[in-house]
């Protein structure tokens, strides 16, 4: 076997993969389309290696190439890939299928997707060994069984007898790792593996890949959108855009001696604890991201770049060149020995805290149940979840309330149920001293409609694909009854383009001809359209790249600011939350578990959930310390919530309440703190001040 | 299930009556019954005597109380004559009326007696639906396997020279209608002056004269062999093959663009076996359906085949009781047919729910 023989050959010192100036393009019918240009990385053995970028940037192009698995159109121009010194590039199928799944195996974004829904766990694991390594069937499955146990599943013998549909996200995920594993290979690819997972289940995922990763002494290739978690888990980084690698080094060296111009500014649009809205706002990147095939000459990074010099770095294609003293530290840019890199931003524009008002929204003890059934066929018996239990709070003018919770607290049901599109099953909601509690959409004026408004999660899916933007903000000013004239909401039109930021001219674009976050802003102009007074925004920022993030955020703040408007901010991104938010409510399985200003919620005493929550999030910040507590298990299902305290199953300081028990009796009552912080937990006023902060910032 | 299953049966029961409801007004419209008349009586009779006629064959009256006496929940008719005599729905001329049952209609088991086979429609149909029921059976036999096999070759690698020609067959004999293809079938095997069978006799692999395949299924009625099968089979069979392997096809090309398949295929297992352990079970699920449905309209593909190959089953019983304007007859089909579509319709609906583990009906 040529493949055996290599592998003795290979010297353990070496890389395990190195990869040379490689060009990946994509071939269609009109043009060749350039995905990577001109990439180099080494992985070393035991070192995992964080590929960072937006979206388009082309890492993913990277990690498939690796696999070869570049599909119909995807081709290798030129450059090569040697793993363990033997190229990939020009492997044929018979010895890449041997290196597949047993010494390169990947991991990938969406479990559910990723698992065969119509054959059970063990099979699909026991096919690995099967494969690769000859193993009898009922040998197969006992590993199966074993690695099912090593990444720390309950009860393996279940899950091995299961179908992926009836494991939870989390657990899903942890499959695909055990896949990965099951042959002990190599190099790991794991392609944002926690991306579609909750952030206290991503927590507990990113310290099973780390342990495993020392224990196997497996290398990683580790590619996310998410610079903390690269710090995280990675030693050494890789920065691309726009098909190249612009910087590479030592995950430390890079985050806090960065030497690129892009580097800088991703940094600098991400939320880091003390980021403030008005001291310290975030610093966006101007323009948008170059289409593969429109980008321009010399420096990709150029138009977008604030150290642009014309006629230098617009002239030839900009090598990689070395940043001395450093380890393997490389940067893509002409001029970075002339930037001075510890100057701080010149244009942060500080701006006035708004002032906040009168209380425009009130909600009491409010409840919504919904009823549903669980036999197959329609059958069996009926059962209530409770999706939203006992919910009081008030916002007011001007004021910006976070609603912070994982998948499945009832954070959308709650957005739906203030917004009519379901009514609740008690309680009452006061807008503007008017109820409107229990009567659905159809049935409200038009004012109170225009007043409430709402700025959609996934801004690819809620325009209309066949209406120009204007007409689409047109219609919602038609429905709203402004103005007299057509040509009166015209000129409305015009001027929510302007408020939102977008060029008179997009009103006669198609949504497709617009990119994430212009959509987005339309989706804004759309909700002001009215002249809304609260506007719900569920998660408006969360499918968009990092660098766009910052603008819709800020633009979001602004327009607030100048309408006075009351914005309920709902997330699971706590570092957005911590910067924007005048107020945070946690919500934890229908129940809001913590609530209080922001300085309140992110200091303590904390709820533990909140504690936890607070710990698992990544911060991109070599000065921030974070206590690690990692949550055990998943959320329960809100069709089957423990009894008593709700998150009783999964708190590390169940022990210390008195008497013990409690928790799993009782819902806790909400403790009023001081300065009306409010907690629902059992835990005595004395435990709660022993309290320590999770995330600590070293003195700079 | 069971309430679902109950349920779906309650509705099942709710349209087999409204449909064959449908179909007893209009096979019982005035000029039916009046071409009925002088079919049972005489051509040459007056148009009082029909009237007369009608009314006492128990022809007259409400439709609705008709509609109960055929389907046996309204008391048979009686006439009695100025002669004394009796007649009725439940008894023959002659009987005694009292010992006769008050209600006769399909819930009693009678189906009436058919005006062209002169016999009693339960026994005849049967025999029909028996000779009806191996041709399905062969059909479906040749064409599930052989349109899924086509449909997944087809589909695993889209776009191929094999795909392409595989395509372009099934859409062929999909866009032929059976008239056509038998016609083109019987010209090719099955005539001893054109087609191959005068070839092949020449090469001396067939008799002089003879042909390849037998143009006429009759003799199948008795006994069936290859040779008198084979055709009608075919005609039936092509049409269907095409039409389910381009279902097996979307749904194969579809299954082969899943996250999973690169799973599989990334975990190193070789292309066959990624074909066969992991994309054809759940390629599987969709034409499940169609071959579901492919059951009544096998039932009306029969009626043209049949009557092309004279092969007296369903379809030609069918045909044969709507040119001669036999009522009962006509009725009895229809109940079978709403019968057939139905029940595999239920069938479908609950084998979708087990092939597929995460549908729930609701």
């Amino acid at each position: 076997m040529t493949a055996s023989a290599a592998e003795t050959a290979w010297d353990p010192s070496q890389p395990i993969l190195e990869i040379e100036h490689l060009s990946i393009s994509f071939f269609t019918r009109l043009r060749e389309i350039p995905a990577v240009m001109d990439f180099s990385c080494t992985v070393m053995p035991g070192e995992a290696m964080g590929l960072v970028g937006e979206s388009g940037c082309g890492k993913s192009t990277v990690a498939l190439a690796v696999m070869r698995e570049l599909g119909k159109t995807g081709r290798i121009v030129s450059g090569s890939m040697k793993f363990k010194g033997r190229d990939l590039a020009t492997m044929d199928d018979e010895e890449l299928r041997h290196i597949r799944g047993s010494e390169i195996a990947m991991i990938y974004q969406e479990p559910m997707a990723s698992l065969n829904p119509a054959m059970k766990i063990g099979a699909q694991l026991a096919e690995v060994p099967m494969l690769h390594s000859g193993m009898a069937k009922d040998e197969a499955w006992k590993l199966a069984r074993q690695i099912v146990a090593d990444v720390r599943l309950p009860d393996p013998d279940r899950i091995i007898n299961a179908y992926p549909h009836q494991l939870s996200g989390g657990q899903q995920q942890r499959i695909v790792i055990a896949m990965a594993l099951m042959a002990k290979p190599a190099l790991l690819i794991l392609d944002e593996p926690t991306t579609a997972l909750d952030v206290t289940v991503e927590a507990g995922i990113v310290d099973l890949v780390k342990e495993l990763g020392k224990k196997y002494g497996t290398s990683m290739l580790f590619i996310s959108h998410n610079l903390g978690l690269v710090m995280d888990v990675c030693d050494r980084i890789c920065v691309m855009y726009s098909g190249e690698a612009v910087e590479t080094g030592n995950v430390t060296e890079v985050f806090d001696r960065m030497r690129h111009p892009y580097t800088q500014a991703l940094f600098r649009s991400i939320p880091l604890p003390g980021a403030d809205k008005n001291a310290r706002p975030l610093i966006s990147i101007p323009g948008n991201f170059p289409l593969p095939h429109e980008r321009p000459k010399g420096c990709n990074f150029g138009p977008r770049c604030d150290y642009f010099e014309k006629g230098r770095c617009d002239e030839t294609d900009v090598p990689m060149s070395r940043v001395p003293g450093d380890d393997r530290h490389e940067s893509r840019c002409l001029r970075w020995q002339e930037i001075d890199w510890d100057a701080p931003p010149a244009k942060r524009a500080v701006k006035e805290k708004a002032k906040i008002g009168e209380v425009v929204l009130k909600m009491e003890d409010l409840r919504k149940y919904y009823s549903v059934s669980t036999g197959a066929f329609g059958g069996g018996a009926r059962k209530v979840v409770k999706a939203n239990e006992t919910l009081s709070f008030e916002a007011r003018e001007g004021e910006t309330l976070a609603i912070v919770g994982e998948s499945g607290c009832g954070k959308s049901t709650f957005a739906k149920v203030l917004m009519g599109l379901e009514t609740a099953t008690s309680g009452s909601i006061m807008l503007f001293d008017e109820n409107v509690q229990s009567t659905p959409i159809q049935k409200r004026n038009t004012d109170t409609v225009s007043q409430v408004q709402m700025v959609f999660q996934n801004p690819f899916d809620t325009l209309n694909p066949s209406m120009t933007v204007g007409r689409q903000i047109i219609r919602a000013l038609e429905i709203f009854n402004y103005g007299k004239s057509d040509a009166e909401r015209h000129q409305r039109m015009l001027e929510l383009l302007d408020l939102v930021k977008l060029p008179r001219a997009f009103a006669d674009r198609m949504p497709r001809q617009l990119s994430g976050g212009q959509k987005q802003r339309v989706g804004i102009a759309r909700a002001f359209a009215g002249g809304a007074k609260v506007v719900v925004a569920d998660e408006p920022v969360s499918a968009l790249d990092v660098s766009v993030q910052a603008a819709v955020t800020d633009l979001l703040m602004d327009i607030q600011r100048e309408n006075k408007t009351t914005l309920l901010f709902i997330s699971h991104d706590l570092s957005i939350v911590r910067y924007l938010s005048d107020r945070v409510m946690v919500m934890y399985l229908g129940h809001v578990v913590e609530m209080g200003t922001t300085d309140q919620v992110f200091a303590p005493p904390y709820h533990p959930y909140t504690e936890a929550l607070l710990s698992a999030v990544p911060i991109a910040d070599t000065k921030v310390t974070r206590k690690r507590i990692v949550l055990e298990g998943d959320i329960p299902s809100a069709m089957n919530p423990p009894p008593g305290c709700p998150f009783q199953t999964r708190c590390r300081w169940k022990s210390q309440v008195t008497p013990a028990g409690l928790c799993d009796r009782e819902v806790p009552p909400v403790r009023v703190l001081e300065g009306g912080h409010h907690i629902k937990c059992h835990l005595s006023p004395e435990v709660l001040a022993t309290m320590e902060p999770v995330i600590k910032i070293a003195a700079e | 299930m069971g309430l679902f299953v109950l349920r779906r049966l309650g509705v099942m029961l709710l349209t087999a009556i409204a449909l064959t409801f449908v179909v007893f007004y209009l096979t019982n419209l005035p000029p039916n019954l009046e071409k009925l008349a002088r079919t049972e009586g005489s051509v040459r009779m007056t148009d009082e005597a029909v009237q007369d006629w009608i009314v006492k064959n128990g022809h007259s009256g409400s439709i609705f109380l008709r509609y109960g006496q055929w389907l046996g929940v309204v008391p048979g008719w009686t006439y009695t004559d100025e002669k004394g005599q009796s007649r009725g729905r439940c008894f023959q001329i002659g009987q005694d009326p009292a010992l006769a049952p008050r209600y006769c209609g399909l819930l009693q088991g009678n189906w009436g007696y058919s005006t062209f086979f002169k016999a009693p429609v339960a026994g005849s149909l049967g025999a029909k639906l028996a000779a009806t029921g191996w041709l399905m059976l062969a059909v479906m036999l040749v064409m599930v396997p052989t349109s899924l096999l086509l449909g997944v070759l087809s589909g695993m690698r889209e776009g191929s020279v094999t795909d392409r020609t595989l395509s372009t067959f099934s859409i062929a004999t999909t866009a032929t209608p059976e008239y056509v293809s038998g016609v083109i079938l019987v010209a090719l095997f099955a005539t001893a002056s054109t087609g191959i069978s005068p070839l092949l006799a020449s090469y001396g692999l067939i008799e002089p004269n003879k042909t390849l395949f037998l143009a006429s299924a009759t003799s199948a009625m008795d006994k069936i062999t290859f040779w008198n099968f084979t055709l009608p089979v075919m005609t039936i069979a092509l049409y269907g093959i095409g039409y389910i392997a381009r279902m097996t096809r979307a749904s194969m090309t579809e299954v082969m663009t899943q996250q999973y398949i690169r799973t599989a295929r990334l975990k190193g297992v070789p292309f066959r076996s990624v074909v066969m352990k992991h994309a054809l079970r759940n390629a599987l699920i969709a034409p499940f359906t169609v071959i579901m449905l492919q059951f009544p309209w096998l039932l009306n593909g029969v009626v043209i085949v049949e009557s092309l190959f004279n092969y007296k089953g369903f379809g030609w019983t069918l045909v044969q009781a709507a040119s001669n304007n036999d009522i009962p007859l006509l009725l009895a089909c229809s109940v079978v047919a709403v019968i057939v579509v139905l029940m595999t319709q239920l069938i479908s609906d609950i084998g979708y729910v087990f092939l597929n583990p995460r549908i729930r009906l609701a």
